[in-house]
C-alpha cells in the first residue's frame, strides 16, 4: 500500500456529521450521561415531595410535642410530653380501638368479598366480558365520594330501600334485632356502627379487588394443572398454590382499606352516632378547640399503626406484588 | 421390554374440539408399557391435546381413553396415575425445589421425614444434589428442567407424560438431555409419552412414534420404518426432508406418474456425462442454489424435466470455496431405484 506524507483536508464527507443540530447534540451528550438525564426528571418531583409531603409530616411530629397553654388557649412552643399524655386517656384509646376494630373489620370483609369476585373475573368469565367487570368495579369510583356516602343515607334510613325489603319479607323482627346490639346497634341502620361498616365496605371494595385481580392474573394456569397433576384436589391447589401466591395481593388490598377506613372522617360524621373515630377526633382538636398539638398527636396514631403495618406487609412480600 | 396384552395408554376414537377447530379427530392408538412413545407433529397438529387427554387436562367430545385397561375419559388429573412435565416446567415458584419435588407425596400425607429422605435420592438422581433449599427462580433453565423430571418421577406414575420439555433449551443441552432423559426411562422403566416437533428428536429416542397431522394420526411405526417408508406425503415431507415427486415429471423419469419420494442424501451429484447404471434413474439439471452447512451442503437443482430437487453431500474433500463455486453449473444427479418410496397420495 502507498503511503501518503501530505496532510490532506478533512473530507467533505466528515464535514457533513460534525453540523448537527443543538438538539441533535443534547441527545448524544444526555444519552451518554443517563444519571444527569434521570437527575433532571426526577428532581422538580423530589423537590415537591421534600418540601411540601414530607415538610408537612415533620412539622406534624414537631407540633405534637408542643402543647396548649389551657389558661391563654396559645400553643406553647417549647418541648413537652404532656400532649401525648393527654393522649393516652381512657376516653381517647377508645377512639383508637374503634377506629382500629372498624378498619380490620372493613378490611377482613372487603378481603371475603373480593376474592371470589376476582377469582371469577380472572378464571372464569369469558373474555368479552372482562373488560365490563373491571369498568364496574371501577365505575363507582367515577363519582363523588361524597355523593355516594350520602345516598347511602338515603339506602340505610328507616323509610329507605332496605327497611321497605325487610319488611317486605317479613323479616322487621331480623333487623331490630341486629339495630338491638349493642356496640354495633343504633336507632337506625343511619346512625349505626352497622350502617357505617356497610358504607366503609362498599367505598372501599373496589381497592382490595383490583390488586388481588392483579395476583390471581400473573398466576399461570399451568401451575393449578400441574397441582392437579401431582394428585391435588382442587382445596390443595387452592390452600398450597392459589392463595399462597395471591397473598401479597390481599395485603396490598388491605394497606389500602386499613389505611383508608382508619384516617376517613366523613363516614362517620354522616352515619355514625356522637362516638368519634380518629379522623373527627383531629378535626375537633385543631378545628373547634385549636387545640392543634393534640390533634396533631393524634395523627401520629394512624401514622404509627400503619408503619407498624407496613412493615409486616412488607415481610409478608406484598410489595412483590404492586 | 416386558408388555402384557393390555396396553398403557388407549385412544379409542377419540375427538376433542374448541370451536370449529378438531384438535383431535377420531385418534385411535395405542401405546405398550415400557415404551417411549412420541407424538409428532407441527404446532396446531393435535399431539399436545392428546397429551392433555391422557393427563385429564381436557375431557374428550367423543371416544374413550383407557389407562391400563380403565377408562378414564371422565376422571379428573388428580385422580389419574399419570404424571406431566410441563413445557414452561410450571414449577411452584414460592416453594423450594425440595418441596416442589415432594409436594405429591405431601398431598398423599406421607410423613415428612420419609418426603425429605425421597425427595433428595430423587434429586440426587437428576444430579441435583444439595440444591434442594432454592427456589426455582435461582436455577438455570436446564436444572428446572431437571426438578420438574423429579417432581414427576417421584410419585412413581404409571405413565409420564412430556410435553416438549426440551423445547426452551440450547442445542448442545438439549441433546445431552435427550441422552439422559433416554437413560432415566430405561432405568425407571416408565411409559413416556412425549410430544415433540422436532422431528431429529422423535428419531433419536423414541421406540416408536406417531406422526399427528390436523388433529388425525398420518403414521404410527418405529422411527427407521417412519423414515424409510413415509405412509403419505405429510409424513415424507415432515419426517426429515424429502423430494416428493409426481406427475409428469416422474413420468419423465422413471416411466410412471405414479408419486413416489426420494432423501436428499440417496441422489448422487455427478458430472453432466457421467454414465449411469441399469439399476439407477437419472436426471440432468442445474445448481441453483448451494447451502453451505458445514457438516455437508445443501443443493438446490432445477431439472430440465421440470422442479427442483434438494440433494445434500456430505463436505468429505470439498471446501466451502469449492461447493459455493457450484453454483450455476451443469449436474447429473442419479439414484437407486429402490431408494424411491412410492407414495399414496392421500385421499
Amino acid at each position: 500500500m502507498q503511503t501518503t506524507n501530505s496532510l490532506s483536508p478533512t473530507p467533505t464527507t466528515g464535514e457533513a456529521t460534525r453540523t448537527t443540530s443543538f438538539g441533535q447534540r443534547l441527545s448524544t451528550f444526555l444519552y451518554f450521561r443517563p444519571t444527569l438525564l434521570l437527575l433532571l426528571l426526577l428532581g422538580p418531583p423530589l423537590l415537591a415531595y421534600g418540601i411540601f409531603y414530607l415538610g408537612s409530616l415533620a412539622t406534624l411530629l414537631i407540633q405534637s410535642f408542643f402543647r396548649l397553654d389551657d389558661f391563654t388557649g396559645r400553643v406553647v412552643r417549647e418541648f413537652t410530653l404532656a400532649t401525648y399524655a393527654d393522649l393516652f386517656t381512657p376516653a381517647n384509646m377508645d377512639i383508637v380501638i374503634r377506629t382500629v376494630g372498624m378498619a380490620a373489620a372493613v378490611t377482613v370483609t372487603a378481603a371475603l368479598l373480593a376474592f371470589p369476585l376476582a377469582y371469577y373475573a380472572v378464571r372464569y368469565a369469558p373474555a368479552q366480558l372482562k373488560p365490563l367487570l373491571y369498568l364496574a368495579v371501577l365505575l363507582p369510583l367515577w363519582s363523588s365520594y361524597l355523593v355516594r356516602v350520602y345516598s347511602w343515607r338515603l339506602i340505610l334510613a328507616k323509610e329507605g330501600i332496605i327497611s321497605w325489603a325487610f319488611s317486605l319479607l317479613n323479616l322487621n323482627w331480623l333487623l331490630d334485632d341486629l339495630l338491638s346490639l349493642p356496640v354495633v346497634g343504633g336507632p337506625s341502620l343511619t346512625v349505626s356502627m352497622l350502617g357505617m361498616f356497610i358504607v366503609f365496605v362498599y367505598i372501599w371494595l373496589p381497592y382490595m379487588i383490583l390488586p388481588i385481580y392483579a395476583a390471581l392474573e400473573r398466576v399461570p394456569k399451568s401451575l393449578l394443572e400441574a397441582s392437579g397433576d401431582l394428585g391435588g384436589r382442587p382445596f390443595h391447589t387452592f390452600r398450597w398454590i392459589t392463595l399462597p401466591l395471591v397473598f401479597p395481593g390481599v395485603v396490598a388490598g388491605s394497606i389500602f382499606t386499613f389505611s383508608l377506613t382508619m384516617g376517613d372522617f366523613i363516614v362517620p360524621s354522616a352515619l355514625g352516632n356522637s362516638s368519634f373515630f380518629i379522623g373527627q377526633a383531629v378535626l375537633s382538636h385543631q378545628g373547634t378547640s385549636g387545640n392543634i398539638p393534640l390533634a396533631a398527636a393524634f395523627t401520629m396514631i394512624p401514622i404509627a399503626i400503619m408503619a407498624v403495618y407496613l412493615l409486616t406487609a412488607k415481610r409478608l412480600g406484598a410489595f412483590d406484588a404492586l | 421390554m416386558t408388555h402384557n396384552s393390555t396396553p398403557a395408554v388407549r385412544f379409542s376414537n377419540v375427538s376433542r374440539y374448541f370451536g370449529e377447530v378438531k384438535a383431535a379427530d377420531g385418534v385411535t392408538l395405542d401405546i405398550l408399557e415400557g415404551e417411549f412413545f412420541t407424538l409428532l407433529g407441527p404446532s396446531g397438529s393435535g399431539k399436545t391435546t392428546c397429551l392433555r387427554l391422557i393427563a385429564g387436562f381436557e375431557r374428550p367430545d367423543a371416544g374413550q381413553i383407557y389407562l391400563y385397561g380403565r377408562d378414564v375419559s371422565g376422571l379428573p388429573p388428580y385422580e389419574r396415575d399419570v404424571n406431566t412435565v410441563f413445557q414452561d416446567y410450571a414449577l411452584f415458584p414460592h416453594m423450594t425445589v425440595e418441596q416442589n419435588v415432594s409436594y405429591g407425596l405431601m398431598i398423599k400425607k406421607v410423613p415428612k421425614a420419609e418426603r425429605q429422605r425421597r425427595a433428595n435420592e430423587m434429586l440426587e438422581m437428576v444430579q441435583l444434589g444439595g440444591l434442594g433449599n432454592r427456589k426455582p427462580g435461582q436455577l438455570s433453565g436446564g436444572q428446572r428442567q431437571r426438578v420438574a423430571l423429579a417432581r414427576a418421577l417421584i410419585n412413581h406414575p404409571k405413565v409420564l407424560l412430556l410435553d416438549e420439555p426440551l423445547g426452551a433449551l440450547d442445542l448442545k443441552l438439549r441433546q445431552q438431555m435427550q441422552i439422559e432423559l433416554k437413560d432415566i426411562q430405561q432405568r425407571v422403566g416408565i411409559t413416556f409419552v412425549y410430544v415433540t416437533h422436532d422431528q431429529e428428536e422423535a428419531l433419536t429416542m423414541s421406540d416408536r412414534l406417531a406422526v399427528f397431522d390436523h388433529g388425525r394420526i398420518e403414521q404410527v411405526g418405529a422411527p427407521a420404518e417412519i423414515y424409510e417408508h413415509p405412509a403419505t406425503p405429510f409424513v415424507a415431507g415432515f419426517v426429515g426432508v424429502s423430494n416428493l415427486i409426481s406427475g409428469p415429471v416422474a413420468q419423465a423419469l422413471t416411466g410412471s406418474p405414479e408419486m413416489f419420494s426420494i432423501r436428499p442424501e440417496k441422489i448422487h451429484l455427478g458430472q453432466p456425462d457421467e454414465p449411469v447404471s441399469g439399476e439407477m434413474y437419472s436426471a440432468d439439471g442445474r445448481i441453483r442454489d448451494v447451502i453451505y452447512l458445514g457438516l455437508y451442503t445443501r443443493y438446490l437443482v432445477e431439472l430440465e424435466a421440470g422442479g427442483d430437487l434438494t440433494v445434500v453431500e456430505q463436505n468429505l474433500h470439498s471446501t466451502s470455496m469449492d461447493v459455493l463455486a457450484a453454483k450455476g453449473r451443469r449436474v447429473r444427479l442419479s439414484w437407486l431405484h429402490r431408494h424411491c418410496r412410492p407414495i399414496a397420495a392421500k385421499g
